[in-house]
């Protein structure tokens, strides 16, 4: 590969990391103005135009905030956990398939990618929640290892149909053998598990053991302040993008959009960050709705209901498709 | 170059990780220049609602959902199994179905037998 080619990877990579961390800080004021709105309230109104810029000051303000180490804490687990999560967050990102033949690597194992990351993004809550060595952190870090052994598995199980549906797991190819009939309705069972998964893997309400701000004060991030915590942070938005993402690109025929009247000549880009905000929106929605689960119903959950009807979603789908035929 | 294949699918992988690794660290230590740094003895206890720490966090301590944890390693290895087959799902035809079918069926006996041995309850 030439050193053009390898430039070229360069800015690609840089432009779309770039502008993902700018819908990252941002997506923290639509979460904050959304559940605003729903409880009745306003949301940031101070810092800008109805409080626009709050992130940008938020931003600045953990940036000069002092990073605390306790003393009793397992250094340089406690200094690496959160950049392990935000590796793991963004270089997901690489396999996105943004528009057609857009996207930074072009893997033949997309998903495996997605998921095999998704799994280190988990190492870094329970690692940060160990190296903490405080009995809240210890417990949130738990709860993470208990989180990741019950939903990781219903999580792949739910994919496999959109495979068998593609034959491949390539995320361009699945959105390719969409073409107009998207899998969510052939793979509502599927989708659904993988979508409840979905927040089970990013930590969000209803699972968000491992934070758990009612109970375990923070959770895995109770020591962390400062810059650190705001990579914690960043890490779990980023997680919902990417999770989003993969739902739109998997069920959702990722960045096609209608073919008629003006909808044709909106860039394809548009549609997939319309569909990317709506599973954004449904994040923030089940959050302002929903209770927290306890774990242990959390892993009845995963074990119980989701293993089972993951794998029916899969022998259902091998049926119909060799009755198809 | 001769013996210096580089897989050039993986190498923007290899650029986002080193990048996502730049932003991260690059993030907590341009901070070093400007953030207070003003420790002092009570401000590093590990927090407990105020008070110094009571006892030790890493206590012995009963990890309840340890079988699962096991049953874990079992079941996303049947995950791992799954790829493949699905994916080439369409030129295996019925014989890969019926295959597959057998895989799951056995799987799913294992499955009957842990849940009613209990493995999944815990007090």
């Amino acid at each position: 590969m030439s050193v053009i080619g390898i430039l070229l990877i360069l800015l690609k990579t840089i432009s779309v990391v770039a502008v993902f961390l700018i819908h990252v800080m941002f997506v923290q004021y639509f979460e904050r103005k959304a559940i605003g709105h729903m409880q009745s309230r306003l949301g940031p109104m101070r810092v800008g135009w109805h409080g626009i810029l709050q992130p940008i000051a938020d931003s600045i303000k953990l940036f000069f905030k002092e990073d605390i180490i306790p003393a009793s804490s397992d250094k340089p687990i406690f200094y690496i956990a959160p950049i392990i999560g935000v590796i793991a967050a963004v270089s997901s990102l690489a396999v996105i398939p943004l528009w057609e033949g857009f996207s930074i690597a072009n893997l033949n194992v997309g998903i495996l990618y997605i998921l095999a990351l998704s799994s280190v993004g988990a190492y870094s809550v329970i690692l940060g929640g160990w190296a903490s060595n405080s009995k809240y952190s210890f417990l949130g870090g738990l709860r993470s290892s208990a989180q990741v052994i019950s939903y990781e598995i219903s999580m792949g199980l739910s994919l496999v149909g959109v495979m068998m549906m593609a034959g491949s797991t390539n995320l361009s190819d699945i959105v390719s053998a969409q073409d107009g009939r998207w899998f969510v309705i052939p793979q509502i069972i599927g989708f659904t598990v993988f979508f409840i998964s979905a927040l089970a893997e990013t930590n969000r309400v209803p699972f968000d053991l491992p934070e758990a701000e009612t109970e375990l004060v923070s959770g895995f991030a109770t020591e962390y302040s400062g810059m650190r915590w705001a990579l914690f942070f960043m890490a779990e938005y980023a997680g919902m993008f990417v999770m989003s993402a993969l739902a739109v690109v998997c069920f959702f025929g990722g960045w096609s959009g209608p073919g008629f009247w003006i909808f044709a000549y909106v860039p394809p880009v548009i549609w997939f960050l319309i569909k990317v905000y709506g599973f954004i929106f449904l994040y923030f929605w089940i959050r302002a709705t929903l209770p927290r689960y306890r774990y242990d119903q959390l892993m009845r959950l995963g074990w119980k209901i989701f293993i089972p009807v993951a794998l029916a979603n899969i022998v259902i789908t091998g049926v119909v498709k060799i009755l198809w035929k | 170059m001769p013996g210096t294949y580089i897989p050039s699918d993986y190498l923007p992988v290899a650029i986002i990780i080193i990048f996502a690794a730049l932003v991260g660290l690059g993030a907590v230590v341009a901070g070093i220049l400007v953030r207070p740094r003003r420790p002092y003895a009570q401000k590093l206890y590990a927090y407990e609602s105020g008070n110094p720490p009571v006892g030790e966090p890493r206590q012995k301590f009963s990890v309840k959902f340890y079988i699962i944890a096991m049953l874990f390693v079992v079941f996303d290895v049947e995950a791992v199994f799954l790829y493949p087959w699905a994916v080439a799902y369409d030129k295996l035809g019925i014989f890969g179905f019926v295959e597959m079918m057998l895989f799951i069926f056995i799987l799913l006996i294992g499955y009957v037998y842990v849940w009613k041995k209990g493995a999944f309850e815990w007090e």
